[in-house]
């Protein structure tokens, strides 16, 4: 099987967002890959182990993603590929039109993704690759099972559990308890270093910029507003329980 | 130029779905004098649906109604939506940041090759543009976008906007046949409803959320009795998830899911700084640990340093009092 999985490089979630100068800034920032996608690589590497093929993992992004596609191979995945994000806006609509024009040169079997990157959090970029493809997809899953060139997969639809049947090739997006990521090896790291890696423009996917012109703008930023320390309630459980529903109803006036 | 909103309304559970009013509210706000209003709303046996929807929209309502709609499968709906977009091109499509909104919208914008801004918490009117806010970084910060052209999808988050106001009279219902293609690639087999009678984590207005301090499964029974006393729902920390308490689709946070509800009750949760992304939008946050040092008080309301176990129980009995 030509197993894929789309790759973005986000913050670490423990990481404070401070704006300066308009933007984000990324100074000292420490980047993972992004959990959702972790759990991607994850299963590719699963499926590629019980039914043969490889795994190739793909990015648009900055030459500082390249540092999470090594990760992602020195996990176990074949191939890397990045493709230049500096020439395609961070507009869902343009990653997806990049995305879809690499998957458009390859012969595919099934392709991963992140249920949503815990970044920009459209969660767009893999149902819109789907679509740009004719592939079927299915979001959100908690299990894939891979028979007979079809997939059989649950999917976490509001806490409600659905089972389908996806007829393969086909685009699936990763959810919390699809399975437990591995961490890289040191043989892993050190094989890593000897996988092929790819570098790709836009011109190597027969993609002008104004193919991937931006959709949508940002006009600015905003932190939400800080919120204080309240009070501490006193005296024993019972009262400080009377109290809360007490402060509910007239201070709060929400019960 | 005047445009057409299109909103697709949602069924959940036999009802309209609160964030579908939300969505039309949505519409009314981010349109120009002159701009039409539509909805869709899909499902099986929904006449009755139709005509509560009919009464929020000033135009056209499209009802779709067949039973191998009744449950959501992204190639059947999307056929659906492709033929109500024969009988009105949507300049604006708007859904709730819902399972289906997710699923079913980016493949909206990619068909239509529209610019998507997900996820939405409030509309601005800008010069006859609307500026759209949305949180990233799971609520660490929120950012203020608009479309460069048309055509446009937009999804709003569950209880950010007011809904729209009920108008007179109702809008004309127009029924739309479907005929199921036969050659969908995926299928549904079978819907597990877990949450079947609970109210959605996203849309509920009282949120009682458990952490690593509920200890077990079991643990959480308590925080489900207050839940249920206040017509709220359970949530949980990554910590009381990745110990098996309780399922991932409970969690909350910046993996997991983002809340906003007017109460959110946080029991045995420490506050990490993932958590905090997930819920600090919340009204009013109350907090119950035995920690007194727990970050979790730094951002709540009302803070009870104490035993869970001992403190919810009590909460119940108070607030049973006074709902009842």
């Amino acid at each position: 099987m030509n197993i894929y999985v789309m790759l973005k490089q986000t913050f670490d979630t423990e990481e404070r967002i401070v704006i300066s100068n308009g933007q984000i800034s990324d100074d000292g920032v420490k980047y993972v890959i992004n959990p959702y996608d972790e759990y991607a690589v994850e299963e590719a590497l699963l499926q590629r182990d019980a039914h043969g093929g490889t795994v190739t993992v793909v990015s648009v992004g900055p030459e500082r993603t390249a540092e999470a596609l090594r990760t992602a191979l020195a996990m176990g995945a074949d191939e890397a590929v990045l493709i230049d994000g500096d020439s395609i806006p961070g507009d869902e609509f343009s990653i997806a039109t990049a995305l879809a024009a690499y998957f458009g040169q390859q012969s595919v079997d099934l392709i991963l993704g992140g249920n949503f990157s815990v970044d920009s959090g459209g969660g767009q970029v893999a149902v819109r690759v789907a679509h740009l493809l004719g592939l079927p997809h299915a979001s959100s899953i908690t299990k894939l099972d891979i028979a007979g060139g079809k997939a059989s997969v649950q999917r976490d639809a509001e806490g409600d559990t659905e089972s389908l049947e996806v007829a393969l090739p086909a685009i699936f997006t990763a959810q919390q308890g699809l399975n437990e990521p591995r961490y890289p090896s040191l043989p892993g790291i050190m094989k890593a270093k000897k996988k092929p890696f790819q570098r790709l423009g836009l011109g190597d996917l027969g993609l002008t910029e104004a193919n991937v012109a931006a959709k949508t703008n940002r006009l600015s930023l905003s932190l939400p507003p800080e919120r204080k320390a309240g009070q501490i309630l006193k005296g024993d459980p019972a009262q400080q329980a009377a109290d809360l529903v007490q402060l509910l109803r007239t201070e709060a006036k929400l019960i | 130029m005047s445009k057409t909103f299109v909103v697709v309304a949602e069924v959940r559970g036999g009802s309209l779905r609160q964030v579908s009013l939300e969505a039309l509210q949505a519409a009314s706000i981010a349109k120009n004098e002159g701009d039409a209003v539509a909805a869709v709303l899909i499902g099986s046996q929904i006449t009755t649906l139709a005509a509560d929807l009919a009464g929020y929209v000033d135009g056209r309502v499209y009802a779709v109604d067949h039973p191998e709609l009744e449950i959501y499968n992204a190639e059947a709906y999307f056929d659906v939506v492709q033929n109500v977009f024969e009988q009105v091109t949507p300049d604006v499509v708007i859904l709730g940041h819902t399972a289906l909104g997710r699923d079913l919208a980016p493949k909206i914008a990619a068909h239509l090759g529209a610019g998507q801004i997900s996820d939405v918490t409030a509309i601005e009117q800008n010069g006859g543009e609307a500026v759209y806010t949305r949180p990233i970084y799971a609520g660490k910060a929120f950012e203020q976008k608009s479309f460069t052209g048309g055509p446009q999808v937009v999804t709003i988050r569950p209880n950010n906007l007011s809904p729209a106001p009920s108008v007179s009279p109702p809008g004309e219902i127009i029924e739309i046949d479907y005929a199921p293609s036969g050659s969908l690639r995926s299928i549904v087999k079978d819907i597990v409803r877990k949450t079947s009678g609970k109210v959605d984590l996203t849309e509920a207005k009282i949120i009682v959320s458990g952490g690593r301090g509920v200890k077990s499964a079991e643990g959480f029974k308590p925080l489900e009795e207050l839940a249920d006393v206040l017509h709220g729902a359970v949530g949980a920390s990554r910590a009381a998830c990745d110990a098996g308490y309780c399922d991932y689709s409970m969690q909350i946070g910046q993996t997991g899911k983002v809340v906003t509800p007017e109460i959110y009750i946080a029991c045995g949760i420490s506050g990490a700084i993932q958590h905090l992304a997930g819920m600090s939008q919340s009204r009013v946050i109350i907090a119950i640990n035995k920690d007194p040092e727990a970050p979790i008080f730094k951002v709540a309301d009302y803070g009870i340093v104490g035993d869970l176990f001992e403190v919810v129980p009590l909460l119940t009995r108070e607030f049973r009092k006074v709902l009842v």
